[in-house]
């Protein structure tokens, strides 16, 4: 067999019928994830054609997106402000009740962002496809998954087929030579490759991300980097497992039976791509260089090394949008501006090392006065965990909002929102404009960076804090 | 799905590159549980002020945009979100193709799926058509061929499958359905 790589030997491994010119793949979907914003249309098209979940098993649902994070709204008796918002949330549990799908409801210890409770709970493993109604998908294959989001109709589908009518997609491999730098992490590593690869150099691919940078990293920044690839444009991101992800999968509640673990193990270590396994693409990225990133337009791509200057590119009519909704100029320095709204969180950068990363900048130093900081765990037991260690005394102490899970005021959904024309330094995936409310300003940057900015109110190098 | 075979409207142009599906439909207009109605969000904060007044220089609230159904836009469309609400507020609006040099993965396939043909041409036509606002063009679906007002025709691309379920008004859950035999084969071979 020639040789092949991690993304061609997971795909072949579900092709129930391979596609030909005339006709996709149907490809078997292992894991298929749902949340309250992106299935009320599919579970009603269920119901219209009087169909049933295929397999309940290989579903899961958790409410996230247009969920609350305020304590009493979720464990107390206020009750959810957004009406729609509401509606939506009920409406999960209605199809969950009426369609036998296991869902991780608003008062589940084991509720949180779908991306998070994925990996965490043991339900995404190596070699699996999984796919959501949400382009974040991508986060699982940090595990050596083949992960992807999906449209509403295609979640439809796989409700009621548990598969996918797909065309196969092409490789790009992402080399990242080096090791990051003290203060540089996961997070500015993703923006630098997707400010080298722009918003659409992904366009059609599957990313691998190898290297001797990436065998470095941890698992929750292995997903950090898989989490923004459609960022890039990316179908997915994969990582190959190797002793870091079993020491990961080896702790997880839905880990494979004792009996099976070693079986398990031999193949995902087979997973890994075949030495000389061909790619479509390549890129080259030397993490050793790299310097925190955070971003200074609308779109992800439009991202420098925190201490450089605003590109000058007169006439560039997308640059100059970008500068007039954010209120910036060209060459003006990232350093020093002012910051209104700090956001920790999102299935990017809401696991228990981005709120160690955050406490070790906050601990024994205040949010500046102005600064509204909001600190949203990824899931209900990185909330326990982060209690549990003292990091959310630290965060109070500090001045900052601690909530519940949820995807919160990465977009807003369920009122966590920054005002208009106030600038926020988010942790999360997307600059986009209006993303965090409408007329919200957002950079994106490391926890570091937004806990720095946090302090001093102004964007900062956490480099000096640290 | 009704059938498209062709399709002639004046174009309307967003030159901008990367729109991403939070401008095609912010975040907080997808709290619903229907795929109606949503034409009204399309474009939301480009379109409205902050007290909800049309911003009379947003390109589709002027009077010649009315009654277009072809959206010529910059490279990378769709970009961002998975959200169908995308294409189903671009549908409910009565656009029914969209127009430009790389339409974004996962909107294309949602857009193919509510019968929005991404349309993707060369820079030298995508270059004319958003020099010429409103000019009248046909995409013929059949031919897979987009028509300029000066008789030109340019081929586009577009996935055979789709095309054929496009033209015939095929729905693509009951093509798999009818996969249901090979899926039972699979899982009982692959211990799924």
């Amino acid at each position: 067999m020639p040789a092949r790589t991690m993304f061609d030997k997971v795909w072949a491994a579900h092709e129930v019928v391979p596609e030909t010119p005339d006709t996709p793949a149907v490809l078997y979907i292992d894991l298929h994830l749902t949340h309250e914003v992106t299935s009320p249309q599919a579970f009603a098209l269920l119901r219209a054609q009087g169909l049933r979940i295929r397999r309940p098993d290989r579903t899961l649902a958790t409410l996230d997106h247009s969920t609350p994070t305020r304590t009493e709204q979720i464990f107390g008796d206020e009750p959810i402000g957004l009406t729609d918002a509401a509606r939506q949330v009920h409406q999960l549990e209605e199809n969950a009740r009426e369609f036998g799908m296991e869902l991780y409801g608003l008062r589940d210890p084991r509720r949180g962002i779908v991306h998070v409770i994925g990996p965490e709970q043991g339900h995404t493993r190596p070699g699996m496809t999984i796919v959501c109604g949400d382009s974040h998908t991508s986060t699982h294959g940090a595990l050596g998954a083949l992960a992807f989001g999906i449209g509403t109709t295609e979640v439809g589908h796989v409700l009621a087929t548990q598969c996918l009518l797909q065309r196969k997609p092409k490789t790009l491999a992402v080399e990242v030579g080096g090791r990051l730098g003290a203060g540089v992490t996961a997070k500015d590593l993703i923006l630098a490759i997707i400010g080298r690869i722009g918003v659409s150099g992904g366009t059609g691919h599957v990313l691998e991300y190898r290297g001797p940078a990436i065998a470095a990293l941890s698992m929750a920044e292995r997903m950090t980097v898989c989490n923004m690839s459609i960022e890039a444009g990316a179908r997915a991101g994969m990582i190959a497992p190797d002793d870091v992800t079993l020491a990961y999968l080896a702790e997880r509640p839905h880990r494979p039976r004792p009996a099976d673990w070693d079986a398990a193990v031999a193949g995902w270590r087979a997973l890994a791509s075949d030495p000389g396994a061909a790619f479509d693409a390549h890129v080259a990225i030397d993490a050793s260089v790299l310097e925190p990133m955070i971003t200074y337009g609308t779109n992800p791509g439009m991202v420098l090394p925190i201490g450089g200057e605003i590109p000058n590119d007169r006439g560039d009519p997308v640059l100059e949008r970008a500068l007039a909704y954010m209120g910036f100029r060209a060459g003006e320095p990232m350093l020093g501006k002012r910051v209104d709204v700090v956001f920790v969180g999102s299935c990017t950068n809401g696991r228990l090392e981005d709120l160690q990363a955050t406490a070790k900048i906050l601990r024994g130093r205040r949010v500046a006065p102005g600064v509204r900081m909001l600190v949203v765990p990824g899931s209900q037991q990185i909330k326990r965990e982060a209690e549990a260690l003292g990091l959310a005394e630290v965060f109070r102490q500090a001045g900052a909002e601690w909530r519940e899970s949820g995807c919160s005021m990465c977009l807003g959904m369920n009122g966590d929102t920054v005002p208009a024309g106030a600038t926020a330094v988010s942790t999360s995936n997307r600059n986009f404009e209006g993303r965090q409310g409408a007329g919200a300003r957002t950079l994106l940057a490391s926890p570091y960076t937004a806990a720095a900015s946090a302090v001093t109110g102004r964007i900062t190098d956490p480099r000096d804090l640290l | 799905m009704e059938p498209i075979k062709t399709l002639r409207s004046t174009t309307v142009v967003m030159p901008s590159t990367n729109i991403d599906t939070d401008q095609i439909i912010p975040a907080r207009y997808l709290t619903v549980t229907t795929k109606t109605g949503l034409g009204k969000a399309l474009f939301a904060d480009l379109r409205y002020a902050a007290d909800g007044t049309p911003k009379p220089d947003f390109v589709l609230n002027r009077a010649e945009a009315a009654g277009s159904r072809i959206l010529v836009a910059g490279h990378n469309f769709g970009c961002g979100s998975s959200r169908e609400h995308a294409p189903w507020a671009l549908v409910d609006h009565g656009f029914r193709a969209v127009v430009s040099t790389a339409i974004a993965d996962i909107f294309k396939t949602n857009a193919l799926k509510n019968g929005l043909l991404p349309v993707i041409v060369d820079p030298a036509t995508h270059r004319w058509l958003v020099e010429h606002p409103g000019a009248e063009v046909a995409i013929d679906l059949e031919s897979t061929e987009l028509a300029l007002p000066d008789g030109r025709r340019v081929a586009f691309p577009i996935d055979r499958f789709a095309r054929h379920c496009l033209l015939n008004g095929i729905d693509e859950l009951g093509y798999l359905r009818g996969q249901l035999p090979a899926i039972e084969r699979y899982e009982a071979a692959h211990g799924r």
